[in-house]
Formats: C-alpha cells, sequence, structure tokens
C-alpha cells in the first residue's frame, strides 16, 4: 500500500481528545438541538431497549489509516484490549443471553486473542461479527483469516466505499483498492457470499465526502451488478453508513470548511424513525479498556454510559444497563439523518 | 442589495415563493418531489438527468442542488461529467444544426 499518514494521536492534534471534539462540535450553531430534536417527537429522554449487540472495540492498531476513521487509528495506535478485559468480556457473554458479539477496531484481527474471542463466542452458540478492513487479509500472517472465519461461521462487515479504484483509495488510502478486491475474491473462494454456504458478507460504504449516503436498497442492487461485472465478486448485503463528525472525520470537515454545513445537512434530515431505531438502544459498546459506552462513536467522545450505570464491563450488570439512559450529543444527528445510519446500514 | 444576482444562500428561500401564490407553489413542490421519485428510472439515473438539464439552462442554484442530488443519489464524479457532456453536446449539437438554417438561406441567395 502507498503512504501511511500519521493519527491524531501521532501528530498531537488537539482533536485526538474526545473532550476537545465534543467542544468543537457544541460551537457549531445549530437550527435545534438534539435533545431538542428527540423531544418533539416523544423521544427524550432516549433510553436503551435490552442489550441484543455487545460490540467490542479490542484495540485502535490498523494497519490503515483512513480520512474518515472515527476512531483515529492507524499503525502508530498501542492501544490494544488487555486479557483482563477480554476475559470479564467473555464472562458477560457466558453469563448472558446477548446473542450477538461485534468486533471491531482498528483492525480487530490485529488483538492477539482475536482467534480465541472468536471461538469461545461461537462455543457459546452466539453469533459473531468481524467488522474487518479486507486488506488486513493480504498480509502474510493473516492470509488465515477468510478460512478461519469461515470455519466459525463468523458474519464479515467488510469497509468498501465504493466499486471504484479512485474513490475507494481517496477514502482509504492509495492501493487499497485493489487489495480489497483481492480480499472479497478470497472470502468468496472461502464460500463467503454464497447463499448456499450460509456464510454472510456484507460490505459497507460511506459516503467519499460531506454528504449523505444514497438509497441503501437502490445502491446495493447497483452495486451487485458492477462488482458481478467488474470483479465477479459476490456479497449479501450492502450497509450504508453516514459519516459522523468524529476524529478525522470531523479534522476533514473542519479544515475542508464543511464543518457547519455538514452538520446543518444531518439537523434538517432528522428522521423520527430513524431516532426511534437508532442501535445505541440495543447495544452496548465496550472500549479497549473495558469502560462501557452507548455506541461506539460515543467511545472516540468519551462519552461514557450514564453514569448511573455501571461504568465498566468488569461492573456489568444487566438490569442496570438494559434500560439506561442514552448519553447524547450533537453529533448524534449522524444516525438519524435520512433513513437512519447505524453499523448495520440504514435504520428505516 | 447584494452585489452580484445569484447567492448560494438564497436557495433556502425557495420555499418563500409560496408566500404570494400557496396553493400554486404546494402543487408546483409536490409535483416536483413525486417526479424524482425512483419508477421505471431509478432516483440515480433522475438526479443524474437534473444535473445535466440544470447545466443546459444554466441555473446555479439548479447545478449546486443536484450535484448534491447526484452524490446524495450514489452517483460519482465521473458519471457526473458525462451527464454535463450530455448537456453541453445537445447545447452545442442545437447551435450548430442551425448551420442548416444557414445553409438553406445561402442556397436561397447563392447562385
Amino acid at each position: 500500500m502507498g503512504k501511511v499518514l500519521p493519527t491524531l494521536q501521532k501528530r498531537h492534534d488537539a482533536l485526538a481528545s474526545g473532550a476537545a471534539q465534543q467542544t468543537v462540535l457544541a460551537q457549531v450553531p445549530l437550527v435545534r438541538s438534539f435533545p431538542d430534536s428527540l423531544a418533539e417527537v416523544g423521544l427524550l429522554p432516549l433510553t436503551a431497549t435490552g442489550i441484543e449487540v455487545l460490540q467490542i472495540n479490542v484495540g485502535k492498531k490498523c494497519n490503515q489509516t483512513c480520512h474518515h476513521c472515527h476512531v483515529d487509528a492507524g499503525p502508530d495506535r498501542t492501544e490494544m484490549m488487555p486479557d483482563d478485559v477480554v476475559d470479564a468480556t467473555l464472562d458477560v457473554l457466558a453469563s448472558t443471553d446477548i446473542p450477538t458479539l461485534d468486533i471491531t477496531g482498528g483492525a480487530p484481527e490485529l488483538h492477539k486473542r482475536f482467534d480465541e474471542m472468536v471461538i469461545r463466542a461461537r462455543e457459546l452458540d452466539r453469533k459473531v461479527m468481524d467488522r474487518c478492513n479486507l486488506t488486513i487479509t493480504q498480509l502474510p500472517n493473516y492470509r488465515y483469516l477468510p478460512e478461519f472465519l469461515a470455519e466459525h461461521q463468523v458474519e464479515v462487515v467488510a469497509s468498501l466505499p465504493y466499486f471504484k479504484e479512485g474513490q475507494t483509495d481517496a477514502q482509504r488510502g492509495d492501493g487499497v483498492f485493489q487489495q480489497s478486491i483481492q480480499a472479497l475474491k478470497d472470502f468468496n473462494a472461502a464460500g463467503y457470499g454464497d447463499p448456499a454456504s450460509g456464510l454472510v458478507l456484507n460490505l459497507v460504504t460511506n459516503p467519499v465526502g460531506a454528504f449523505l449516503p444514497g438509497d441503501q436498497e437502490a445502491m446495493e442492487v447497483r452495486w451487485r451488478r458492477e462488482l458481478r461485472l467488474r470483479f465477479g465478486i459476490e456479497f449479501n448485503h450492502l450497509f450504508t453508513i453516514t459519516n459522523l463528525p468524529i476524529s478525522r472525520f470531523l479534522e476533514y470537515l473542519r479544515e475542508s470548511g464543511n464543518l457547519e454545513a455538514y452538520m446543518t445537512r444531518l439537523v434538517n434530515a432528522f428522521n423520527p424513525t430513524a431516532a426511534a431505531n437508532v442501535m445505541c438502544r440495543n447495544t452496548l459498546s465496550v472500549g479497549w479498556d473495558g469502560v462501557l459506552y452507548d455506541c461506539d462513536f460515543n467511545q472516540m467522545l468519551e462519552l461514557p454510559v450514564h453514569p448511573e450505570a455501571p461504568q465498566t464491563i468488569h461492573d456489568f450488570h444487566t438490569e442496570l444497563l438494559e434500560g439506561r439512559e442514552i448519553a447524547i450529543g450533537p453529533h448524534c444527528f449522524g444516525c438519524t439523518a435520512g433513513a437512519g445510519s447505524s453499523c448495520g446500514g440504514a435504520v428505516t | 442589495m447584494s452585489d452580484h444576482y445569484y447567492d448560494s444562500a438564497d436557495l433556502k428561500k425557495f420555499g418563500e415563493i409560496g408566500e404570494e401564490a400557496p396553493e400554486l407553489a404546494e402543487a408546483f413542490f409536490g409535483w416536483y418531489g413525486k417526479v424524482f421519485e425512483a419508477g421505471a428510472l431509478t432516483a440515480r439515473e433522475k438526479a443524474l438527468i437534473a444535473l445535466a438539464v440544470s447545466h443546459a439552462v444554466q441555473c446555479p442554484y439548479c447545478i449546486e442542488a443536484w450535484s448534491d442530488g447526484c452524490l446524495e443519489k450514489g452517483a460519482d464524479a465521473e458519471e457526473m461529467t458525462e451527464a454535463v457532456h450530455v448537456a453541453a453536446a445537445i447545447r452545442g449539437g442545437a447551435s450548430l444544426v442551425h448551420g442548416v438554417q444557414m445553409r438553406n438561406h445561402l442556397k436561397r441567395l447563392g447562385m
């Protein structure tokens, strides 16, 4: 791959701090606040409806430095989930009936206990999702991943912003597109994307710029045709995800002069149905250090779960977490705009 | 008064056109919205047509709005540029084909 960009943290940029990002977002003038928008449709306070997905961010290390990354992940990051947090997370999974373990990062496969987490969660008969950047599977020590993930019937959620090279490399770095296409072919060879295999390969696309994603259903039809014609690649579903104004995408918005216009675009596209279905209502997010959050975005803004709820995975308590009040901010407009946005794509 | 006729911020005032004729505005905006819904053509294809026509009628408001519209319907810069070329080709061709009128006139006057 081409040049790897330093992360915000490596550059000692103020936006490496979640608190600094919250300050920047709070200063953007908006026609109405997120709490006011929720109140207008009877959703304030926003509360969780249960815990159906335990999403664990196992570390910020990644082999890529995508321009839009809300994690500020990259090769220079060293945060990795320590053993006691991994053990506590697996214990929570074993002691509850949470049906899904969603593993993310960084590149989660770089965690030394990634394979073990997959195997143990699958032994508990839980659905396991791997949020894969695709290029990781092209590194010498990680070429086993498609076969390994297939063996354990892990659902792969793979990032690919577009079916053309220019747009993909503009967002994710030079050379990423070609490696991603090869990775998708490798997943297909392992049985992924074939409806008869039961092995699910879903693709995720984020807009390459300061605009909202297109209609998920229409885009999926087009992507299926284009990826099949151009590369012979098959996949199950396409998820459209809105870029949230966090970390490096926030930096891009500010430096390109798009921040206020983008936030206004999100506010104007507020959709009450999407607000009722936001993913934080049925997800619990675990940080690399074991701190609990309502979602991966709040995690990067260092906005933990409500103070009256347990704060770390070591203190996990289903009853105290499943109906918790969710921490919100202006960034939440990203998940409620248009058809809505979640780690599983549109929510309406 | 601004020192130029077209201001991007004015686009937001478009809805105010209904203040003096609300029924007409309601009819227009309702019809306008229906036109761009997916039908026999996809919403993306309609956005690309709208972008091309925006250039043909040289409306800065429309060009900005439909550049956004194309991106948000999943079109890319390559497709949008080709759409603009279609508009340019029709505009250029429309001028050139009137050369037939010129040639007819020349034939009438010439020996």
